[in-house]
């Protein structure tokens, strides 16, 4: 295991010339939305500093993460922040296995105690003694906690880690729990969606191991570079939206001309990611415009608001679903009907007692 | 609040007396401005945020040559300014104005005398009672109902404004001051959903509101709609009887 080796000992081992390592710095400045002298401190911090180790762990999770991570359009991305990262541990992609892995951990722990990083993908079940993901022979919630005490800070990777996502939806039977709500002490970024963008994830891990520090979070504790706007505020579509011109039903002729998705539930209006910006495998496309409405998968228990095609949660009573709308207008038309028998009990009323005072 | 207490008729030009008729000022100007600047911009607003929830059909032509949803959310944020500055100016003289510009923020719930009040009015409602009693301010049942309104008008401030921050940015004031909405439902979604159903409570509070106003005109004995137009209060009764 490499001790002291820098970011860029590691990659021009690897067989990476320099020219490509400034061109990493460089889009990888500029997708953080830092300028071109950010580029150059990137340099220097990565030939100068030694690397930061990142652990890469998996609790009870797809994979989709991991999947999209190593699809980074960034070709260097891929190849030398994954290759990083699995120098030191992930348990699905790299070459060790068994006791051999699992020593690295505890390597890890003890010659790096408050300096490396811990990703996360993926969730702890809590239910059962956490008995629901058993890793390594012992439940994934105790590996967990005991890889994050000496962690300098925390991944949450996808959704899964950042709100519970599906294995959390209700009634969740295993107790699914997102990270931030077992690990108290330590600083969390949660990098939401289901999966995150690769461009983002990729950022996130540049910018922490470059910089040895966190960078800025937002009050959910999303970096604030990546989720500070909604897909909405960025949207392609937008001016159909503003103009009012909508996809009434799917295959019409508006879908056909790609308007705004709105009245198809597209949740993009309450949805923080940077799909309308960055685009999905290298920029090609993102779901809305593919012609589907925005699903929400970056947002807080997105399992449980409803359809996906609804912009609206519906509310849950007596076993049937409504939306306000049907709550609000059965209220007026109950409240209404009253108004109107009373106002007729009154005149009544009024009339048989006539004018005594 | 208080029971109406005897004022005697006000004289007229001659000097003499005219109709013995008790009159007492209540609503201030600030008041009743507030009330139908508030009123008015409700109406902007409910109107404008159910086109907003679910949009005209589709608008013909170019994107470009129209603006439809764009004006419509645009009268919503407007009137939604007129409303919060008029609310904070009616908070404002809750302080300064009289004991009536003040009982809709608060409910006397200590006062045995009110909550009896309540149960009165409530079976003058429901038929049980021959006459309600004459108050100056609100009747204590009115007064309970106006409280839980301005909560809930209050509840649709906060959570606008909490919407509107996600248009105007992370950086804004709007964000600043209601962004803290998040914490409590970090999915915006909910938020719309919540600013959503508080409409249809001021739909309710409306059309029971215009009901009994109206009713209340014509069946009790004192003014209601003029008094929220003159600031005065009269009593259709002479005075000692
Ligand atoms: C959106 C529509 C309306 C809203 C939200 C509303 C709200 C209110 C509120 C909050 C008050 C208490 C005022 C205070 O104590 O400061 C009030 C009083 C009053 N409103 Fe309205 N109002 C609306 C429309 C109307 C209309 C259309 C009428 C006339 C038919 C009306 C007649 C009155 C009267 C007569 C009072 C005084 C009640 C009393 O003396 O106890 N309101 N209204
Ligand atoms: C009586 C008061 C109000 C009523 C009845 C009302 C009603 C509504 C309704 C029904 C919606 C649609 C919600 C949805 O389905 O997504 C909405 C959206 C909204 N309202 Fe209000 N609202 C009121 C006050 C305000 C105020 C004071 C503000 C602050 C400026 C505000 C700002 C907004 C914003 C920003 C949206 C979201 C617009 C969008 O997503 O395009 N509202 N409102
Ligand atoms: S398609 Fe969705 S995100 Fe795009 S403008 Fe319409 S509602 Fe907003």
């Amino acid at each position: 295991m490499a001790a002291i080796e820098t970011f860029y000992d590691v990659i021009r081992r690897q067989g990476v010339t320099r020219r490509s390592f400034t061109k990493f710095c460089s889009l990888t400045a500029a997708s953080l939305g830092l300028g071109q002298s950010a580029a150059v401190q990137m340099a220097q911090a990565l030939e100068t500093k030694p690397r930061i180790p990142v652990i890469w762990m998996h609790g009870l999770e797809c994979t989709c993460c991991s999947e999209s991570f190593i699809r980074s359009a960034h070709p260097l991305a891929k190849d030398v922040v994954l290759s990083m990262i699995s120098l030191d541990y992930d348990d699905t992609i790299m070459a060790a296995a068994g006791h051999q892995a699992e020593a690295i951990l505890e390597e890890t722990k003890e010659k790096y105690k408050g300096k490396y990083i811990l990703a996360v993908e993926g969730n702890p079940p809590l239910n059962e003694g956490g008995m629901f993901c058993i890793d390594g022979g012992k439940p994934f919630v105790e590996k967990l906690k005991w890889m994050a005490e000496d962690a300098m800070a925390i991944i949450a990777w996808g959704a899964c880690a950042s709100w519970g996502c599906v294995q959390a939806a209700k009634p969740n039977p295993t107790q699914a729990t997102p990270i931030d709500k077992v690990i108290k002490d330590k600083p969390i970024i949660k990098v939401p969606g289901c999966p995150p963008i690769a461009e983002v994830m990729t950022g996130v891990v540049t910018f922490v191991t470059t910089f040895g520090r966190l960078p800025e979070l937002d009050r959910q504790g999303r970096p604030k570079m990546f989720y500070s706007q909604r897909i909405h505020d960025k949207c392609y579509r937008r001016p159909h939206f503003d103009a009012g011109q909508f996809v009434e039903e799917w295959d019409d002729e508006a879908a056909r001309k790609g308007h705004c998705l709105y009245k198809m539930g597209c949740k993009g209006p309450t949805t923080y990611n940077a799909c309308s910006t960055v685009r999905w495998n290298g920029g090609v496309s993102f779901p809305i415009q593919s012609g589907h409405g925005c699903i929400g998968c970056s947002e807080e228990d997105f399992w449980d608001k409803g359809s996906f095609y609804d912009r609206l949660t519906k509310i849950n009573h007596f076993g049937i679903e409504h939306n306000a709308d049907e709550v609000g207008l059965a209220a007026a038309a109950v409240v209404g009907g009253a108004v109107a028998v009373h106002a007729g009990v009154t005149a009544v009323k009024r009339i048989t007692t006539k004018h005594e005072g | 609040m208080t029971e109406a207490t005897q004022i005697h008729g006000v004289l007229d030009s001659h000097g003499e007396k005219a109709a013995e008729l008790q009159s007492v000022y209540v609503y201030e100007a600030p008041v009743r401005i507030w009330h139908w600047v508030n009123a008015a911009a409700i109406v902007v607003l409910a109107t404008t945020g159910y086109f907003i929830a679910s949009p005209l059909p589709s608008t013909p032509g170019e994107a470009s040559s129209q603006f439809l949803m764009g004006y419509i959310r645009f009268a919503h944020f407007s009137a939604g300014y007129v409303l919060a500055v008029a609310l904070l100016m009616r908070i404002y003289w809750a302080f300064v104005g009289n004991e009536h510009a003040k009982q809709i923020f608060y409910l006397p719930v200590w006062d045995r005398k009110w909550l009896s009040g309540v149960l009165y009015e409530a079976g003058w409602y429901a038929f049980l009672v021959k006459q309600p009693k004459k108050y100056i301010g609100h009747n204590p049942l009115g007064h309970l109902v106006m409280h839980l309104f301005m909560l809930n008008l209050a509840f649709l401030v906060v959570t606008g404004f909490a919407l509107y921050s996600e248009g105007a940015g992370r950086d804004s004031w709007q964000y600043k001051l209601f962004g803290w909405v998040f914490a409590i439902w970090p999915n915006s979604q909910d938020v719309h959903t919540w600013h959503h159903l508080a409409m249809w409570g001021v739909i309710l509070f409306v059309i029971i509101h215009i009901y009994t106003a109206v009713r209340e005109d014509i069946v009790s004995r004192q003014s209601l709609i003029s008094s929220m137009i003159s600031g005065e209060r009269v009593f259709r009764d002479e005075a000692d009887k």
